[in-house]
């Protein structure tokens, strides 16, 4: 049987980063194939290059057999390949249908019916006619499912898809997935978790560093063995979880409603909820549903008035950003680069951005001199790679950054920590780091709020959960009495509480 | 094959340096090109334009003069622009500044009070921050972009200086002429260098130019700019107030601008005439991105602009340019720095497609 | 003839230059690109267009070679900041400043010399009208101009054209990722809006009032840019205010013609007045904003 695709030492480089080398794939007619590695790997170059968004430098990619060049989506749709993109390549101002019409050719009122006659047969309902600002993001992600099988692909690239879903969710899009593999299509199924693969695919091809480190049947082998091939030793053990007598609250939520003004956002319902010192707490659920906003409550960057939020035991109704900090909180947020550090800045200069009280500033002029100590201390006690405090943020790897940024705002001492996303994008070495530090700085009798979408992280490295769903959050689950089916209840509103009105 | 740009890891120090160099370059030959195809003699037009300014003791002390206003003004502008505050209305701080100085000469012609001349600065910078002011008031309450609000107000500004020097402020015994009553010494500022009219404005404009760089380099307000410029995300996540930012860049745009405009007609002019506006408000902008919006860069750019100018006065005797002349090679002149500064950030590569 | 009459005669030509520039710019900024230069764009156009007309004799040609002019002046703007990924609002300015310059070099042997303007085309039975009669008796300009907006509005809600187009300017990351070339959509829209800019200058120095003096233009680049603001980018919106300002604008002249004592200088900065204070009214609500605004607007897009 000649291999639906094939590639041939595949390169690709952008700047100084050889995101691949010389990778060689087979894909099988029918074949669940996975990609797996861990994050800056190499997996969505990759894709992009198979997809045609971006041209190998070298090598050669064979379609059953014959070479092809691809210079652009459509010409890989038009072979019979669909890709539905981690990130979604969606548009919020536009109606499904309309976003399913932009690729794929046919008169609107036609273009309804096959995406509600799609939707029915493989369990991907949506409502043509609805705005994709409205959307859930699990709902999204079936738009653009839904949009790639409208052109009848015979392979399907799906990056990532079960980092935007809750457990219960990810079970049925494999059987979606196996659906479609029992009509003859092959799935090109990118990954960084095994368990998933394990019970998933068929054949996986491994990557680490831009390089193909192992090709093999997933089912006839251990998560151990997956996981050496993929970052190249052992996973590393699981955190040590020791419960401490906790302290005095630190931050705390009574009924914490707020009614949001931006049409794309979401509004929060009556959230209440308590960090003591020497307690990690987690906010589990799928990004989009509300995170974002509280984040932006507790750290003050949106000010809503009112007692509802206390920090400290402190009433922060009337004050932002920085009277917040002066109380002891910090915060690391999702985004690092343009919102946690500045691109074109140095790190000695992003060290100021949030460290300026830590003796950096007198009487209004900088102090050079202790602003290159912080940061050099930074550089050094948190193991950032990096050639020194002039360096740019933006020149950084995105592990890298994270960690000089963490150690930016735990240096600072905080007596309230709040982190978003911590190892959003960060590779399994610097995110076992993170959350090391994390733990040590409960140990040391912090109060930390940790929002993530990785519930194995919380489970790790929290004490207590909450999970988020359309802006209301469950009761507190102690992490030792909980498991991830019962999160994920609460992660697909099943839990209980009516939807917030908008 | 295919060019592209490639995002360097940092910012080249060699590009910044050669950018503007380069762009001066590319504008006087797409200059001469123009003026060729315009019939005009483009060897005479260049020889006026940049080496005539230089050939007497005269012309360098004029280089010198329009100096100053253009100085003061980009220094102020640039600091906006570095904060993501796009001031384009200079033209209209410096006319309300010009006016608001002129109320004291206009009112007591004959009057020789030493508290004259600073209370006329006074005012002229306190009117344009004023007017300036307006435009932080509406971006920071209502919300409305600033670039067009500020250029509004420009407009605005030259219909009232119309309206004064046709109506009320119209010297009685000036022919008829649109301008105010001559200034009493009083009210006029020192000259700087004996023999030139070169007067102590000059000197605010490098004042200004030092505070500028104390301001943006050494102090923690200017730190807060430059984030809210380069990432206004960032800023609002540590902290650093926005309507902060607009309403100090606007002010301090205006302040300079007014300052300008009262330098103007207590210097030069030593009258109120409609020819106080002569687009320094704009030429500012392209001397403030020019300079790389730094404050050193904006110094010597602000000299290049001035020669620009005295050597486009002469090109319109000497070699039959309209001053519009000027105008264009202002433009052409920041379209090629933009394109320059490409080169800062990136590098160019030569891909070659390969193979399939 | 009243001042209702003389307003609903003369309306319509005044907004049709603003109209047309704001209809090109609002096409550019849906794309995701801010065009500021648009007032240097215009006065290229309507320099060009003179001069071409007083040469030819010939309106045709006039607006051909204003359209050719201000596109190509808004290529080079495509360039710097596509090609060479400038900063939008100093391009946009640069562009604007040699446009302007452009036009009173080219301009300057032209200064003061008259053509005649276009005839009117009365619709039937509409212009016979009682009192609003007047209204329907413009000339082919005008009605173009009308036509143009209808298909703006019809290209943009209910074409795959207009959904391309604004899929590039709400997120051009995901518009490359699907398969679109955002650069040369971005560059095409700059071109039409700029040629549409020329065409604007155009009808103002040839028809409306059809004489070439520097300086004509006189801010209506910028009240364009203003106008694609106050109709949310919505082409519905952004005609129905080109037809308030152009009540505007003549009702300071027939405030003169009523004998009001109020200085003409004055009267001509109520429309900048204007300006300011409906935006100040449209951007302030911010959620209808945020409903509306152009997500990538102004921003770079590099792959």
């Amino acid at each position: 049987m000649a291999a639906l695709l094939s590639l041939q030492a595949v390169s690709k480089r952008y700047g100084a980063v050889q995101a691949n080398a010389g990778i060689d794939l087979v894909v099988d007619p029918g074949s669940i194939h996975a990609i797996l590695g861990e994050n800056g790997a190499g997996k969505s170059t990759l894709m992009k290059l198979i997809y045609g968004v971006e041209t190998p430098d070298a090598g050669a990619i064979l379609w059953k057999g014959k070479p092809v060049t691809l210079s652009s989506p459509a010409e890989a749709r038009a072979l019979g390949i669909g890709m539905v993109f981690q990130h979604f390549s969606l548009f919020e101002t536009l109606s499904v249908v309309q976003n399913i019409a932009l690729i794929v050719p046919g008169r609107k009122a036609d273009l309804a019916r096959r995406i509600r006659a799609l939707g029915a047969e493989f369990g991907l309902e949506v409502d043509p006619e609805a705005m994709v600002h409205a959307l859930s993001v699990g709902e999204r992600q079936r738009v653009e499912i839904i949009r790639s099988l409208l052109l009848n692909p015979e392979l399907l690239i799906l990056d990532e898809p079960t980092s935007v879903l809750p457990p219960q969710s990810v079970a049925k899009l494999f059987d979606t997935l196996r659906a479609l593999q029992a009509r003859g299509m092959a799935i090109l199924f990118i990954s960084h978790k095994l368990e998933e693969i394990k019970e998933l695919c068929d054949t996986a091809t491994i990557l680490r560093g831009g390089q193909v480190t192992g090709r093999l049947d997933p089912r006839g082998h251990s998560a151990k063995d997956l996981a050496t091939l993929m970052i190249g030793r052992a996973m590393p053990p699981p955190l040590p979880a020791t419960q401490l007598a906790v302290g005095e609250v630190r931050l705390e939520l009574n009924n914490l409603t707020y009614r949001n003004d931006d049409p794309f956002g979401v509004s929060l319902a009556d959230i209440s909820l308590r960090v003591h010192s020497g307690e990690i707490v987690g906010i589990a659920g799928i990004s989009g549903n509300g995170q974002q906003e509280l984040a932006a409550l507790i750290s003050g960057e949106v000010v809503q008035a009112g007692d509802m939020i206390r920090l400290m035991g402190q009433p922060v109704g009337a004050v932002g950003v920085a009277a917040r900090r002066k109380m002891g909180f910090a915060f690391v947020p999702e985004e690092r680069l343009g919102r946690g550090a500045v691109p074109e800045m140095s790190l000695a200069d992003n060290a100021l951005l949030t460290a300026h009280g830590a003796g950096l500033v007198q009487s209004g002029f900088i102090r050079r001199t202790p602003e290159r100590a912080y940061t050099a201390a930074c550089i050094a006690r948190y193991d950032v790679r990096t050639p020194g405090p002039e360096a740019e943020a933006g020149a950084l790897s995105g592990g890298n950054l994270q960690k000089f940024i963490m150690g930016r705002e735990m240096m600072l001492d905080p007596k309230l920590l709040l982190a978003s996303q911590p190892t959003w994008g960060v590779d399994i070495g610097a995110a076992t780091d993170i959350r090391q530090r994390l733990v040590a700085m409960r140990n040391a009798g912090a109060a930390i709020l940790v929002i993530s979408e990785e519930l194995e992280e919380l489970f790790q490295i929290c004490d207590r959960l909450h999970v988020l769903h359309k802006g209301h959050l469950s009761p507190s689950l102690p992490t030792a009495q909980t498991n991830a089916e019962e999160v994920g209840t609460y992660m697909i509103g099943a839990g209980k509480s009516p939807e917030v009105t908008a | 094959m295919r060019i592209s740009f490639i995002r360097r890891e940092r910012a080249s120090r060699v590009a910044m340096l050669l950018a503007p160099i380069a762009a001066f370059a590319c504008a006087i030959v797409a200059s001469v090109i123009l003026f060729t195809l315009l019939g005009k003699a483009p060897g005479q037009a260049l020889y006026s334009l940049l080496l005539e300014p230089f050939l007497t003791w005269y012309n360098f002390s004029e280089v010198l003069l329009k100096m100053a206003p253009l100085l003061l003004i980009a220094q102020g502008l640039a600091i906006g622009f570095r904060a993501n505050v796009f001031n384009i209305g200079a033209e209209g701080q410096l006319i309300i500044g010009a006016i608001a100085a002129s109320a004291l000469p206009v009112w007591y012609p004959q009057g020789d009070s030493a508290f004259m001349l600073p209370a006329m600065l006074l005012m002229g910078a306190g009117a344009g921050m004023a007017w300036a002011g307006i435009a932080a008031l509406f971006r920071t309450r209502f919300n409305a972009n600033e670039i067009l609000v500020t250029l509004m107000l420009s407009l605005i500004a030259a219909q009232v200086l119309n309206y004064l020097l046709l109506g009320p402020w119209k010297d009685p015994h000036g022919f008829n002429f649109p301008q105010s009553v001559m200034f009493p010494d009083a009210a006029l500022l020192p000259i700087l260098l004996p023999g030139t009219r070169v007067n102590i404005s000059l000197l605010f404009a490098l004042l200004a130019s030092v505070l500028a760089y104390i301001l943006m380099r050494h102090r923690f307000a200017g730190f807060q700019l430059l984030v809210g410029g380069l990432a206004p995300r960032a800023a609002r996540y540590a902290g650093f107030s926005e309507s902060r930012a607009i309403w100090v860049s606007l002010l301090l745009g205006g302040l300079a601008a007014g300052l300008a405009g009262a330098s103007e007609v207590a210097g030069p002019l030593g009258q109120l005439q409609r020819s106080v506006s002569t687009g320094y408000g704009y030429s500012a902008i392209i001397v403030a991105y020019l300079g790389g919006l730094n404050p050193w860069g904006i110094v010597i750019s602000a000299f290049v602009m001035s020669v620009i100018y005295i050597g486009g006065d002469n090109a319109m005797v000497s070699a039959d340019l309209p001053i519009a002349a000027v105008w264009v090679f202002q433009g052409l002149l920041l379209c090629f720095y933009l394109a320059g500064l490409t080169f800062i950030r990136h590098k160019v590569s030569f891909i070659r497609k390969a193979k399939p | 003839m009243n001042a209702v009459d003389f307003i609903l005669a003369g309306m319509l030509a005044a907004a049709t230059p603003m109209l047309l520039a704001a209809l090109g710019e609002m096409v550019v900024e849906r794309s995701g690109v801010l065009n500021l230069g648009l007032e240097g764009i215009m006065a290229l156009g309507a320099a060009l267009g003179f001069i071409t007309t007083y040469t030819y004799n010939s309106h045709a040609m006039g607006f051909l070679v204003a359209a050719l002019g201000g596109a190509a002046l808004s290529l080079l703007f495509a360039l710097i900041v596509l090609g060479f990924v400038a900063n939008q609002v100093a391009a946009g300015l640069a562009i604007g400043i040699l446009g302007t310059g452009l036009s009173s070099l080219f301009g300057k042997s032209f200064e003061s010399l008259t053509i005649s303007g276009l005839p009117k085309l009365p619709l039937p039975l509409l212009s016979d009208l009682p009192v609003i009669g007047t209204l329907f008796s413009q000339d082919i300009v005008v009605w173009l101009t009308l036509c143009l907006a209808l298909v703006i509005w019809g290209v943009m809600n209910h074409s795959k054209l207009g959904l391309i187009i604004r899929a590039v300017g709400e997120n051009p990351h995901a518009a490359r990722a699907i398969g679109f070339r955002v650069l040369r959509v971005r560059c095409a829209a700059i071109a039409f809006g700029g040629a549409l800019a020329g065409i604007a200058g155009a009808y103002a120095s040839t028809v409306y009032t059809p004489l070439w003096a520097d300086g004509m233009i006189a801010g209506r680049g910028w009240i364009a840019l203003a106008l694609v603001v106050f109709g949310t980018w919505q082409t519905g919106r952004v005609v129905f205010g080109a037809f308030l300002f152009g009540a505007l604008s003549l009702g300071e002249l027939t405030t003169q013609a009523a004998g009001v004592n109020v200085p003409s200088q004055l009267l001509a900065c109520v429309p900048y007045i204007v300006t300011i204070l409906m935006l100040a009214v449209i951007s302030s609500n911010r959620r209808r904003m945020r409903l509306n605004t152009i997500a990538s607007l102004g921003q770079p897009f590099e792959k």
